[in-house]
């Protein structure tokens, strides 16, 4: 005990008063910055984020909102002129919007919902005991790292109605002549596909990420229970990846609402910036593309903009509401 | 235990690194679009410098080689061309270009459709050539589109687009129609109805899965286009829902889809080039530099088979043509206003004519050899340059617009919805003029 003491003494901190006493003016100063330091840094590390978003994100988001309330001319575009909520106004009673929102609507049901039922099954295929699982995995993702406009321009080769790859294959069983992009439903089929194509990958990786962190001796419960492969995958995976799924739809949707590319290539040209001669396949940003860009009205396409995050926020509330009905029934 | 857990420890891992690592390159694949900001200099020590020229569609100045010759008479100036495929990308893009003041060449090509527009909005941003160019040495018309109120001109003209009509000689024979130039010309004298007439004499005997024109837009474009008034008024107000030139080309339109005369294909997309090579369309309007169209996309299989006469009716048409503007911002503006003289001088225009049948709009061009005696070997022979020069002559003197181009084009999409869709005319003109106001604003 005697040996112990003093090297006791001399590996504890001192007292902390002790210290303090003697210390002079400059320590002072310098233990306050290293609180500040430690108090303020993380707002420091964060910053970047924060402005950057707010240079790129919310000021166009505000100044959207404000041109939204003017009259403004892509050829004078210093010239603004307050017109209130004439743009809204405009576009809320104009029929291409709502058909340009229902489109937007259809086109996105119909690729989301076969997406993410396929990207389930992909999922739990992928997440069997597979050789050369890793190259199923990458090569399942290349879609999606292919960019929208070489995947549109593919697709409407893939679809032209004079020539077109699908045709043309149609054509030995007795079918074809289908000319896709003209057609009300054929035209939202074809985006769809583009779509279904890109992004089924992408959400499998996710589902196949959520699908490992699944405890395995529930499976081996399972199993042992007796319970099928499809009982597992029903009982034990979809319940297990609940709020993951809750994930992707959530991402889905905004993808869908955003969707751009793949409309506006389809045809290309004029008909591509309306959506089709008669609109048909017209999603908003296509909507809001067209306004501003080809006819030069920013007003209204910013009205557009403020328009389509509204109902973001309505499906956000929607999805929310959906969220804590599942959650409340899983428990 | 068949089931979970696949992939274990270190495979895992390298799973984990591939799909990152994927992720990562799709990221920069889809995230980083060109970026090659054009870092070359515009000058440097020895005073060479390079003046930029952005146009689009075509403009066949490096067809005819005037670019290289520019060189060999200015050997320090070098010129480089930015050409965008469709003018509805490139004005867009130009006016976004003007506003920011950023990103424009030294020299920058303007659309008919647009120039009304642009001498009303953006003309203070352009430099004034009129004390450059002589405007007397162009068609009457043509650089009256180009100027200002108070007499400022933002454009030299390059090509206009003198109307007449492009007909396949084959198909004309097999349905017992007269192929000669004159007897066709006679035919039609009358007017456009003239022509619908021969079209329904053409239905009668036609080869099977042959039309008689291509597109009923390109129709309703002529005969509009023959007229002073078009879609608006002198005092810039829009007129085109009364406008008995678009009226009487609206009813010959819909008289054309309905008698089912019109294959009714959007003219230059792919199935149009492709029913030019099969053969299946009798007549096709032809402004001067549809001719080139017509070859490149028919190709040499129907060589000799067309044929080129006079549009219907006296009056001609102009379809088209551009003119060249110089950016007050661009850091060399003398030069460039140098080169858009250059290049839209008699000798320049004809040769770009030659090279790719763009019709000139300097009349000092009209005397040329290479203009004067153009004949076209793919259409028989036909004296182009005398036909195209006697049109020209009697082209209105058109009333344009701010909107022209797109009203235009939002119109020519409803003819497309009657004749391919059936679209009853009164619904697709309901829907046209619907449209048409949203782009009036």
């Amino acid at each position: 005990m005697a040996t112990s003491t003093p090297t006791r003494d001399a590996y504890a901190p001192p007292p902390r008063g002790s210290q303090r006493k003697p210390a002079p003016r400059r320590q002072n100063w310098r233990s306050r910055l290293w609180r500040f330091d430690d108090k303020a840094s993380p707002y420091a590390y964060i910053a970047p984020f924060f402005l950057v978003f707010g240079a790129f994100g919310l000021y166009p988001l505000i100044y959207t909102g404000w041109i939204a309330l003017h009259r403004v001319e892509m050829t004078g575009m210093n010239q603004m002129e307050w017109v209130g909520w004439e743009n809204f106004d405009k576009i809320l009673h104009d029929s291409e919007f709502w058909t340009a929102v229902s489109n937007t609507f259809v086109i996105g049901v119909m690729s989301t919902v076969p997406q993410l039922l396929v990207a389930l099954g992909l999922a739990h295929l992928l997440n069997y005991k597979l050789r050369a699982s890793t190259f199923w995995r990458t090569v399942i993702l290349t879609p999606y790292a292919t960019s929208v406009a070489s995947a549109a321009l593919v697709f409407a080769l893939v679809f032209r109605a004079d020539g077109g790859l699908l045709n043309w294959a149609l054509h030995f069983i007795g079918l074809g002549d289908t000319n896709w992009a003209n057609g009300h439903w054929t035209s939202k089929i074809a985006i769809s596909v583009i779509v279904i194509w890109r992004w089924t990958g992408y959400n499998t990786l996710i589902y196949l990420a959520a699908m490992q962190a699944v405890p395995s001796d529930l499976y081996e419960a399972a199993s042992l229970d007796g319970a099928s492969r499809w009982q597992q995958f029903r009982k034990v995976t979809i319940p297990s990846l609940r709020p993951t799924i809750l994930f992707t739809i959530v991402i889905s949707t905004i993808g869908s609402m955003q969707l751009f590319g793949e409309p506006l290539l389809l045809e290309g040209g004029t008909l591509g910036a309306t959506g089709g001669n008669e609109n048909q396949y017209e999603t908003l940003s296509v909507y809001l593309y067209n306004y501003g860009w080809n006819l030069g009205h920013l007003g209204p396409a910013a009205a557009v903009a403020w328009a389509m995050l509204a109902l973001l926020l309505l499906i956000a509330a929607v999805n929310w509401l959906i969220g804590r009905y599942v959650r409340k029934s899983a428990v | 235990m068949r089931i979970t857990r696949t992939v274990a420890g270190r495979s895992r891992r390298v799973a984990v690194l591939a799909t990152t690592g994927l992720t990562a390159s799709a990221l920069l694949l889809t995230g980083c679009s060109s970026d090659d900001s054009d870092s070359n200099e515009s000058s440097d020590a020895n005073g060479k410098i390079t003046l930029t020229v952005a146009d689009f569609g075509q403009f066949g100045y490096k067809e005819a080689g005037l670019f290289e010759k520019y060189h060999e008479l200015h050997p320090n100036i070098t010129v480089k061309e930015d050409t965008t495929a469709d003018e509805k990308v490139y004005y867009p893009k130009l006016l976004q270009q003007l506003n920011s003041g950023s990103g424009l060449a030294d020299v920058q090509g303007l659309e008919v459709g647009r120039i009304k527009e642009l001498v009303d909005t953006k003309a203070d941003q352009f430099a004034d050539l009129s004390k450059v160019i002589d405007v007397n040495e162009f068609v009457s018309w043509k650089e009256k589109q180009a100027t200002t109120p108070d007499g400022k001109v933002i454009g030299a003209g390059t090509d206009i687009g003198p109307m007449s009509l492009c007909y396949n000689t084959e198909l004309f024979k097999k349905a017992g129609l007269p192929t000669d130039r004159k007897e066709v010309a006679a035919k039609i004298s009358g007017g456009w109805e003239d022509y619908l007439k021969l079209g329904e004499e053409y239905k009668k005997k036609a080869p099977k899965g042959t039309y008689f024109m291509d597109s009923a837009s390109a129709m309703f474009n002529a005969v509009v286009s023959s007229n002073a008034k078009q879609y608006y008024d002198e005092s810039g107000k829009p007129i085109y829902k009364d406008s008995p030139s678009v009226q009487q080309g609206w009813n010959l339109a819909a008289e054309a889809a309905d008698k089912k005369l019109t294959q009714g294909l959007a003219q230059f997309s792919d199935p149009w080039k492709a029913a030019l090579r099969k053969s299946t369309m009798a007549t096709v309007v032809c402004p001067a530099w549809m001719a080139g169209q017509i070859s490149v996309n028919a190709g040499d299989a129907n060589k000799g088979k067309w044929d080129i006469t006079t549009a219907p009716g006296a009056t001609a048409a102009n379809w088209g043509g551009s003119f060249l503007g110089v950016p007050k911002s661009g850091k060399h503006v003398e030069e460039a206003t140098k080169l858009v003289k250059w290049l839209t001088a008699p000798e320049q225009q004809a040769a770009v004519f030659k090279a790719i049948g763009s019709f000139p709009s300097n009349k000092g061009a009209y005397d040329l050899p290479d203009v004067k005696n153009a004949t076209l070997p793919y259409f028989n022979d036909a004296p182009i340059g005398q036909i195209y020069a006697d049109e020209a002559k009697s082209i209105p003197e058109a009333i344009l617009g701010p909107k022209d181009a797109a009203i235009k084009d939002t119109i020519s999409t409803q003819i497309n919805n009657m004749e391919q869709r059936g679209t009853a005319p009164d619904d697709a003109w309901e829907a046209a003029t619907k449209a048409i106001d949203k782009v009036i604003g």
